[in-house]
């Protein structure tokens, strides 16, 4: 099979789930009481979003590299206005925060652009995170200045470095897989959102033991253990649009699944310690876009630079 | 027409500046929207945060120092948001300087203004200037909106070139109007509180 065949194949499957979870949607909304009213709502919002989402990542499949990289910018320079929002600020940052706008997201996408892991993987952490600062100091402002940088370099680092990591397996030049570097990222973006998704639902169907009531209220340890474990299982499953073996796709599901955990939970701290509930209102039902790229950019990073040592 | 359709996808680019009627709903009444001013953005914000038909029908009031001398800023003022001019140094000014004001109101448009007279470097308003009592004075059929535009004094703030993407909400409150023997000082103050209570 061809890139091409494998990625329509692997799109069928998500469209028949997304059939079915619209028409139980539907289902329920027409039985729902007017007390659960809410949660059904949300949920069909929440599903109609998916659509909007598949649509999208079929648009970067179709139209190539260039798109994707541009969809992805966009996306971080949307989460970081959701982050930056959120963040208070003072007159000194505002320089700082122009070129993490203006030059960083850029940048970083162009390096991926034209093929330079080297530059890519430090350009943020090296020079951005050592000149950021340098310049905050040079604005002269030095009331709180630890928490500002420290809150600037969190944005820049989850929602443009981290994120960028998911379209950045177009770097990887797998020996044997040439040219299906586009279903990676595929297979790194379903794994991470189907284990969000079964979570949710094991969660909202099973879920009697919270697992950091403090932190994020829905996460329980029955959507954690039947959401990740199904997840993994369908991951492996697509092991044939992988590099892997069945076993190794496994344990890479097993890997996404986790840190995609663990940055869900991260962020939520992030965002109670800010005093929110949701990072925006862009998307309907999920709430902003970092609530959904939350698990991304944990997920990313580590399944990318887990692949290079151990594939190529 | 071009050019404000680029404004406003320019404007929810950067800042969203996505509305919130809370205390009244969009309507084609002649109405002068007034809010706190922080930056040079709060002008594109509020007026592209308005439904495209009332946004056709509704003019911004624009300083001329700033927005009049042509170049870019006077081509979006001009064929963007359709700019009415105001002159702030009064010695350059020859009789009413609400004149420009008038005349769009007289032709029945709706108004954007900002009270303060200049940006301020706050979140909340400063004192607002008596012009929007000689207005709603003269125009009492005028429907009064107090707006409070968030987070746009971190966006832009005085003395900076380019705007920090944030996003802001426009709040729309409840409409006002003069009341019978008001003086000017009494509702000034409670057109103000009408816009920080939105805050």
């Amino acid at each position: 099979m061809t890139a091409q065949q494998k990625f329509w194949w692997v799109m069928g499957g998500v469209l028949a789930l997304l059939l079915l979870a619209s028409t139980i949607g539907w289902w329920l909304g027409r039985r729902a009481a007017p007390d659960r009213r809410e949660v059904i709502d949300n949920l069909n919002a929440r599903i109609r979003a998916w659509w909007w989402m598949t649509a999208l990542l079929c648009a970067c499949f179709v139209l190539g590299r260039v798109a994707t990289l541009v969809f992805f910018a966009l996306a971080s320079f949307f989460a970081l206005r959701e982050f930056a929002t959120l963040t208070p600020t003072r007159r000194g940052d505002h320089l700082p925060l122009v070129l993490c706008f203006y030059l960083a997201i850029p940048l970083q996408y162009w390096l991926i652009g034209i093929d330079w892991y080297g530059l890519f993987a430090i350009c943020i952490p090296v020079y951005g995170f050592l000149l950021l600062p340098a310049i905050t100091a040079l604005g002269g402002d030095t009331e709180n200045f630890l928490e500002r940088t420290t809150k600037i370099q969190w944005g820049l680092m989850l929602t443009v470095y981290c994120v960028s990591y998911a379209p950045a397996v177009l770097l990887l030049h797998i020996p044997g897989y040439q040219g299906q570097s586009l279903l990676l990222m595929l297979y790194l973006l379903l794994v991470v959102q189907i284990s969000d998704v079964l979570q949710y639902v094991f969660g909202k169907l099973f879920g009697q033991h919270k697992l950091a009531p403090q932190v994020s209220p829905s996460k329980t340890v029955e959507g954690l253990l039947g959401g990740g474990l199904s997840a993994i299982a369908i991951g492996a499953c697509l092991w044939w649009i992988t590099p892997f073996t069945f076993w190794g796709s496994a344990g890479m599901s097993l890997v996404i699944v986790l840190a995609g955990f663990l940055g869900g939970l991260a962020l939520s701290a992030v965002k109670r310690s800010i005093g929110a509930k949701d990072w925006g209102s862009m998307i309907e039902g999920h709430g902003g876009i970092l609530d959904r790229l939350d698990s991304v950019t944990f997920a990313a990073p580590i399944f990318f630079h887990i692949v290079r040592y151990a594939y190529m | 027409m071009i050019t404000a359709h680029v404004l406003v996808g320019l404007v929810r680019l950067l800042v969203g500046a996505h509305a919130r009627w809370i205390g009244c709903e969009p309507s084609p009444a002649q109405r002068i929207y007034f809010a706190n001013h922080a930056s040079h953005l709060d002008t594109l914000a509020l007026w592209s945060a308005l439904p495209p038909r009332l946004r056709a029908r509704t003019r911004p009031v624009a300083a001329r120092d700033y927005w009049g001398h042509g170049g870019i800023r006077g081509f979006i003022a001009d064929h963007g948001f359709r700019a009415v001019y105001i002159e702030r140094d009064r010695s350059r000014c020859e009789g009413d300087p609400l004149q420009p004001l008038r005349d769009a109101l007289d032709a029945g448009e709706s108004l954007i203004i900002f009270p303060e007279g200049t940006r301020s470097q706050q979140p909340l308003p400063q004192p607002f200037k008596a012009g929007l009592f000689h207005l709603a004075r003269d125009y009492p059929q005028a429907e009064l909106v107090p707006v409070y535009l968030d987070s746009l004094h971190r966006s832009m703030p005085k003395g900076s070139l380019l705007p920090v993407p944030l996003t802001c909400v426009v709040r729309f409150g409840q409409a006002m109007r003069l009341q019978a023997n008001e003086d000017k000082d009494e509702f000034l103050k409670r057109a103000h509180a009408a816009v920080v209570a939105l805050a």
